[in-house]
């Protein structure tokens, strides 16, 4: 027991100190990196709850996609960082009274008990023990069954969003030669070839009329 | 000392309460304002994910992961919108995206 609380604060201190670094570092490539380590943290985090298939999806898609999607981008728009982080003392006063504001609600209702967490009769899925049937198995079994239409729609929702991030930055540039087959098809050998009489010493155009 | 409930949401609380102030702290990177946004995200997953250990439901994972795709959709889309601002603009500063509206 005294291990677990020692992983968790252990987990629980990176995380929190990886996302103050997210948002306070001055070099957007360190921001990146610093999220990829509270990603890492918080699925450590989730194994402790014993949510082990959504630790290892949070490693996948997050670490394995969203941050390396984040790291292209910061990567390839030369930023200058330094210009933009012009009002960042500005913005300090205002945002640390809402920040400490919404903090203190959150720990209120957590701490003053005013939301009731005694709700246990209110289970609709009970989770199996952990010995019979795994946690990717239970959440196969009720993913596939009582959501598959929330599964479905996230398909469509992923689906959606690759197609319109392809069509966002998809450009057509000018000038480039690329193969047309259209053109090609269409093409009439009766078109191609034309045949001209040239008067002797005249000489003639190379123009099609 | 037992780690229970409390413990976890205080700390997606403290990681949700970091997503609000880094967003009100960079406002003219939207890189930074958009993993503030992810960052958020991660605090309500692991919301649901305590939520769902401590009331023995497994609702709250099922939650988490459609959250998790959303979330990974929108970074997408973001990201993308992103890129063509600044093919177009030259720069990521976010002030001045209000030329759109007329």
């Amino acid at each position: 027991m005294i291990i677990e609380t020692i992983i968790f604060y252990l987990f629980a201190v990176v995380t929190v100190a990886a996302g103050v670094m997210v948002i306070g570092s001055r070099n957007p490539v360190h921001s990146v990196l610093f999220l990829i380590l509270a990603f890492f943290n918080s699925s450590g985090l989730f194994v402790l709850m014993g949510a082990e298939f959504l630790a290892m999806i949070l490693v996948i898609v997050y670490v394995g996609a969203v941050a390396v999607l984040f790291l292209f981008v910061v990567m390839m728009l030369n930023v200058n960082s330094a210009e933009l982080r012009a009002g960042f003392l500005h913005y300090l006063p205002i945002g640390g009274i809402i920040g400490i504001v919404l903090m203190a609600e959150l720990i209120l209702v957590m701490a003053t008990g005013a939301a009731d967490m005694e709700m246990p009769q209110m289970v609709s899925a009970p989770i199996p023990p952990a010995h019979e049937v795994t946690n990717t198995e239970a959440i196969g079994n009720l993913l596939y069954t009582r959501y598959a239409y929330l599964f479905q729609a996230s398909g469509f929702i992923l689906l959606i969003a690759m197609v319109g991030a392809i069509v966002l930055t998809f450009r057509r540039r000018e000038g480039v030669q690329r193969q047309r087959i259209v053109d090609q098809v269409a093409r009439d050998p009766k078109k191609a070839v034309t045949l001209k009489d040239i008067t002797p010493g005249e000489g003639g155009s190379w123009k099609s009329d | 000392m037992e780690i229970g409930l409390t413990h976890y949401l205080t700390v997606a609380a403290i990681l949700f309460t970091l997503g609000v102030f880094g967003i009100f702290l960079n406002r003219k990177n939207v890189i930074i304002i958009l993993m503030a946004i992810e960052l958020m995200l991660l605090a309500v997953n692991i919301n649901l994910v305590a939520f769902s250990t401590y009331l023995g439901d497994m609702v709250g994972q099922i939650f988490a992961m459609l959250v998790l795709t959303v979330a990974a959709a929108e970074a997408a889309i973001g990201l993308a919108i992103l890129v063509v601002y600044f093919r177009n603009r030259g720069t990521i500063a976010v002030e001045d995206v209000n030329v759109m509206k007329g």
